[in-house]
């Protein structure tokens, strides 16, 4: 009885920590939010825990920033979104089919080219910073949309995680396959990938949030409105002499909901691709 | 006789799906192989080779081999010091104090209480919001006279600090948002890594009259001790990499109290448009990464 007690009250304490370091971690994000719904002259003046109420709601700010001449904010967004999807789906077959090749498909120099992968995971992408620049402009890619795309479609982390995936597929289940007739890429495509569903929404979710968020690289080679991007869109705004606050709330919210609503969602999926990278690699 | 036919059979079937694969595997990992060559491995051996040049984008043809001219500037010039100053100082702080923050959060929502789910993605949130809104956001907050952070520091007594706009208290106020911003990532990884760690080992402590703190002391630590190395190896990266909080916030400033190595290295490289300088900048700053992973790697292997 003296147990439960103790193991109640242990509970509810437990309880109220996690909601009030929950409120101090969201709060920030709490008041974006109830601040682009707020009209201009009561962003600063609602202080305290006025801050996070509504009050006079209105969706003007975002009308404003997604419609208006000032800020072409919706063009940042496709921008983003039509750059970073592809960056998905050319990512998830060309990362995928090479994890399969190294591992299931062996060749002479595949263990070798392997090591060489994992190995790069080291780089920082800062460190090749000016000479990718220099490619890319090679290529006469400034200010167009493969300098956004192209670069990052190979990726080393991506092989790493299909590959750690692939080399839990049972054997027997391939020795089938090839017994039925099927050469290495039907086996890849009609046995293996139905089979890895979750490390292809793991690989998907992760490099959609990754450059979803990605500022630096976008800063330098989208310096044209035409292709800006939403990170460096908002940090125009951001940086304009005759700053509307409450439109670039809603411009930061519009960035930040989406990216959330998929962790909402995808929540597993997202926590496998972080831990299974380190806890178990 | 029937049975050494199939046997044949499936020996040729397997010779041939043999070759096969190996061609295949050659073909399939080529696109990714190509790219990665292209956009990985070729710029990191020409940051190499720039670094040991007279290079600007301004003067393409006048580049030329100056040796290690660049290298020499680089540690005469007094911001390159102050920079690795500054980045060093960044990463001793953060390191530590978020990796505890973190695991603190961890063992707060391993609790089996339902408000630990909602706790998990209130924590996570800020990791999935982008760094460029959140500096954004955190700049308001600091603001001298009318931000949200003042004005809670006067309801408890405290006068105005100027947070971004000191000398001395710029790079702590980005630390301060930095931990708050990354602790959600960290605590994922301890997460998972205390949920690996057995329940029979505590119920043994108990038994042994073990408090809370000896538990924790004497058997959370040491069962998830591997995992405690990943994440300071992945805080110490991160953390060596800050850019864009200084960038958004204080554009390095008050008076170079907020300029890091990476911030340096893109001034240079795109304002300035130094290649050369820029690419020393760029090699000094993967020397120091790498070592400071290996020398991690290795204390934490004692």
């Amino acid at each position: 009885m003296r147990h439960q007690t103790k193991q109640k009250i242990g509970k509810t304490v437990t309880t109220l920590a996690i909601l009030l370091l929950g409120f101090l971690f969201i709060a920030p994000l709490l008041w974006m939010i109830v601040a682009s719904l707020k009209p201009e002259t009561l962003i600063f003046k609602d202080m305290g825990i006025a801050a996070f109420l509504p009050k006079d709601m209105t969706l003007d700010n975002y009308i404003q920033i997604l419609f208006s001449d000032r800020a072409n904010f919706f063009h940042y967004m496709w921008n983003s979104l039509f750059s970073v999807s592809m960056i998905v789906i050319f990512g998830l077959i060309v990362n995928s089919l090479c994890a399969y090749a190294l591992v299931k498909l062996k060749f002479p120099g595949s263990d070798f080219i392997l090591i060489v992968i994992i190995a790069l995971y080291v780089v920082p992408f800062e460190s090749m910073l000016i000479p990718l620049y220099i490619v890319v402009n090679n290529f006469g890619w400034i200010n167009e949309y493969p300098a956004l795309i192209v670069p990052f479609i190979a990726s080393a982390f991506n092989i790493f995680l299909f590959r750690q995936f692939f080399m839990g597929i049972p054997k027997e289940l391939e020795e089938a396959a090839m017994l039925d007739g099927a050469n290495p890429w039907q086996t890849f495509w009609k046995v293996v990938v139905p089979n890895s569903k979750p490390v292809f929404a793991t690989a998907a979710i992760l490099t959609f949030v990754s450059h979803w968020s990605d500022f630096m690289w976008p800063l330098i080679v989208a310096t044209d409105e035409s292709i800006r991007t939403v990170q460096v869109g908002i940090q125009y705004l951001f940086t304009d002499n005759n700053i509307e606050y409450g439109q670039i709330m809603a411009a930061l919210s519009l960035t930040t909901i989406p990216v959330i609503l998929i962790f909402v969602f995808f929540q597993r999926y997202y926590v496998q691709g972080i831990t299974s990278s380190g806890v178990k690699g | 006789m029937e049975k050494t036919i199939t046997s044949v059979n499936v020996e040729k079937k397997s010779f041939t799906y043999e070759t096969q694969k190996r061609w295949l595997g050659v073909v399939f990992s080529l696109p990714a192989l190509v790219l990665l060559f292209t956009f990985l491995i070729l710029p990191v051996v020409l940051a190499f080779v720039y670094s040991f040049m007279n290079y600007n984008m301004l003067n393409p043809d006048g580049k030329e081999f100056t040796g290690l001219d660049n290298y020499i500037r680089l540690f005469k010039d007094a911001v390159f010091l102050t920079a690795l100053k500054n980045t060093l100082y960044f990463t001793a702080l953060v390191v530590p104090i978020q990796s505890a923050v973190a695991l603190g959060l961890a063992l707060l929502v391993n609790k089996k209480v339902k408000a630990a789910g909602l706790g998990r993605i209130f924590f996570f949130s800020p990791v999935v919001t982008s760094m460029v809104v959140v500096a954004i956001l955190w700049t308001f907050l600091y603001n001298v006279d009318s931000g949200l952070i003042n004005n809670t520091l006067n309801f408890f007594g405290i006068e105005n600090q100027p947070f971004l706009l000191s000398p001395d208290q710029a790079m702590n106020s980005i630390i301060f948002m930095s931990v708050w911003q990354a602790a959600g990532f960290q605590m994922m990884i301890f997460l998972a890594g205390l949920k690996e760690v057995p329940e029979e080992l505590y119920e043994a402590a108990e038994m042994d009259g073990a408090n809370v703190w000896q538990k924790f002391r004497n058997v959370t630590i040491p069962s998830i001790s591997h995992v405690t190395g990943f994440v300071l190896i992945i805080t110490t990266i991160q953390a060596f990499r800050l850019f864009i909080q200084p960038y958004v916030m204080t554009n390095g400033g008050p008076s170079d109290s907020t300029k890091t190595l990476v911030f340096m290295l893109y001034e240079n490289g795109f304002q300035f448009r130094d290649v050369g300088y820029s690419s020393a900048i760029a090699v000094v700053f993967f020397i120091i990464v790498l070592a400071a992973s290996l020398i991690l790697k290795k204390v934490l292997k004692q």
